[in-house]
């Protein structure tokens, strides 16, 4: 079974945010990481790949340095990888993000597409969405519980409350869930390896696209105004939780 | 003029609480813009929601009444109300970002060509433009986002555009589409759905929540923060610490790599408040931590903090709790 698994490079959880002279976001110094949930579905491919066999290949659009988190894939195990990789995408969105993602993926034979179900750096959780579509595949989002069976993929997927039992059909797109697996660390060898493994740069022009307009656009970003620490009390549980309580009732008025 | 549509989410012939908000920013917006407001709905047997979504001041619902539509799913949904989108081009669309809404809006917005602003805290009308303000870096910074296409979509999250009351109806227009599905459309089946039988309000959607950290000592613990929880009317969420240990499922996780939520009231009890921990409930209105460490990071955002040992503070709350709900 061949299974493309789609990652992104982000910021570290631990990043501070701070805005550059011109209002955008400043990436100097931050710590970049693999999107955490890109994790879960660089391990699951690769435990799929462990069972079944096939070929996992990696796709990432980013920057140079997004390199180093498609090296991690590689150092878990997946075989190849593809980073596009044109200053055209700065300032695409997801609908731009999608189609161009779409036109690596044509060329490209494959049973599944694994993805993060968000990316923790810009929280849209678009892109599997958009992507399916582009590529007419059915769909399981927010996925805990991933079963390969014949032609076929069964999947939980968390609701709000529930959890829906879905049967998909091969080809599709799986976003995954933290609680899918733990992924593994590379090993020594595995980084070693990951060296040698084929990770091929595209452009637009190679992919054959014209820069194309986003439909959706960033006009400023703002930092939220810090939280002010409140009133801590300390003492006998009888007294400070009277205290809270006519906090929250004449206060906050919450309850 | 112009036109706003909402994507209004029913489960088992009841609204969702978080599509009220929508509903009723919706029609504001519209007003602002001087727009057409419609809305959309589907589903099997729902011609009974209509008076509910009419009395939210809608000029036009269209109805989309079919069996195949009685569960949600991506490709039936996605199918339906892309192509009513397609036929009436409206400016803007508007959903929660529930379960569902993150799931469908990417899709239709790829289908019917559109830019989507997801998990939207705010939205304002700027002149003839509808302005979108949404949490980025785990609400450590926020992005401004603007129509720059045809058609604008937006997801908004839960208890952030504040509670609305019903307009009043206007008689809408009620059309009733017709539903004809794409087969490749159907090809996900659902085997099973699983409710969770909590009897609590979804962790997203709900006013209030006491979550417990490593803290709580042991899963057997969680009893005391459910029985608050249920005095009430609360959701029951956890740290990581707390779901890593085996303690509460993945989906009661709050936090960057959990649920996102926005609660009036967030109690956090024997959590330390890592700044993972802070990206998923820092948009809470009022916050109160329980914790024996005063130094504990969870007090410095915290409205109003216990230093104690819960174990002792906790069944006190609870008792207190009762005397003024009751
Ligand atoms: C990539 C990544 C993603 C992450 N995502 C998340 C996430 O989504 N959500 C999340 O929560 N974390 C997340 N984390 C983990 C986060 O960094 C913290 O490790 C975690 O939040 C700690 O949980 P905790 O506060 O329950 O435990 P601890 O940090 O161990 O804190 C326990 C607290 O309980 C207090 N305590 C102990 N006993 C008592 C008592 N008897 N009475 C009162 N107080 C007591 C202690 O003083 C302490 O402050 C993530 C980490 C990484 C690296
Ligand atoms: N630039 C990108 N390159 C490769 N995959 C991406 C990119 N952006 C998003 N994805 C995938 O789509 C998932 C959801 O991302 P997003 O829609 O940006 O929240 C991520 O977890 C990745 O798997």
């Amino acid at each position: 079974m061949n299974i493309v698994v789609l990652i992104k490079q982000t910021f570290d959880t631990e990043a501070k945010i701070q805005l550059t002279g011109d209002g955008k976001v400043n990436d100097q110094g931050v710590n970049l990481i693999m999107n955490p949930y890109d994790e879960f579905a660089v391990e699951e491919a690769i435990r799929i790949k462990e069972a079944k066999g096939g070929e996992v290949t990696i796709v990432s659009l980013g920057g140079d340095k997004a390199q180093e988190a498609v090296r991690q894939a590689l150092a878990m195990g997946a075989d190849k990888a593809v980073l596009v990789n044109d200053p055209a995408l700065e300032g695409a969105d997801h609908y731009v993000v999608a189609k161009v993602l779409a036109k690596v993926l044509e060329g490209m034979e494959y049973d599944l597409i694994l993805t993060g179900w968000v990316a923790i750096d810009d929280q849209s959780s678009q892109v599997p969405g958009r992507l399916a579509e582009v590529l007419g595949l059915p769909q399981a989002n927010v996925v805990t519980k991933l079963e390969v069976e014949d032609g076929k993929v069964v999947c939980h997927r968390e609701g709000d409350g529930s959890v829906e039992v879905l049967e998909v059909p091969l080809p599709a797109v799986v976003t995954a869930q933290k609680g899918l697996n733990e992924p593994r660390y590379p090993s020594l060898k595995g980084i070693m390896q990951a060296k040698k493994k084929e990770l091929k740069k595209v452009s637009l022009g190679d992919l054959g696209l014209p820069a194309e307009e986003a439909k959706a656009k960033v006009v400023g970003y703002q930092l939220p105004e810090a939280r002010q620490a409140g009133k801590v009390v300390e003492g006998e549980p009888a007294e400070t939780v009277s205290q809270l309580i006519e906090f929250l009732t004449k206060e906050a008025k919450v309850i | 003029m112009g036109k706003v549509f909402v994507i209004v989410e029913q489960k088992n012939g009841a609204l969702r609480k978080a599509t009220y908000e929508v509903l009723g920013a919706g029609r504001q917006f519209a007003d602002q813009l001087g727009a057409e407001y419609a809305a959309v709905i589907a589903g099997q047997n729902i011609g009974g929601l209509v008076d509910e979504v009419a009395s939210y001041g809608v000029d036009k619902i269209f109805v989309a009444d079919d069996e195949k539509l009685a569960n949600y799913t991506t490709g039936a949904y996605s199918d339906v109300i892309g192509k009513i989108l397609l036929k009436e081009q409206p400016d803007y669309v508007l959903l929660s970002h529930t379960a569902v809404g993150k799931d469908l809006a990417p899709r239709l917005a790829q289908k019917v060509e559109a830019g989507l602003a997801s998990d939207c805290t705010a939205a304002v009308v700027e002149g003839d433009k509808l302005v979108f303000t949404r949490p980025i870096y785990a609400g450590k910074a926020f992005a401004t986002v603007e129509k720059n296409g045809d058609i604008m979509m937006a997801t908004f999250r839960p208890n952030a555009l504040g509670s609305f009351e019903p307009a009043g109806s206007k008689g809408p227009e009620v059309v009733q589409v017709p539903v004809e599905i794409d087969p490749e459309a159907l090809r996900v089946i659902i085997r099973e759905i699983i409710e969770k039988a909590t009897g609590r309000a979804e962790l997203t959607e709900a006013e209030i929540i006491i979550s417990g950290g490593r803290g709580m000592k042991g899963p057997e613990n969680f009893a005391m923060l459910e029985e608050i929880a249920d005095l009430l009317g609360a959701a029951v969420g956890a740290s990581r610490a707390a779901v890593d240990s085996g303690w509460r499922e993945h989906s009661d996780q709050v936090g960057q790599t959990g649920k996102t939520v926005s609660p009036i009231l967030y109690i956090a009890v024997g959590i330390s408040g890592a700044i993972q921990h802070l990206a998923g409930m820092g948009s809470s209105k009022v916050i109160v931590a329980i914790n024996k460490d005063p130094e504990a990071n969870i007090f410095k955002v915290a409205d109003f903090g216990i230093v104690g040992d819960l174990f002792q503070v906790v069944p006190v709350l609870k008792e207190e709790l009762k005397k003024v709900v009751s």
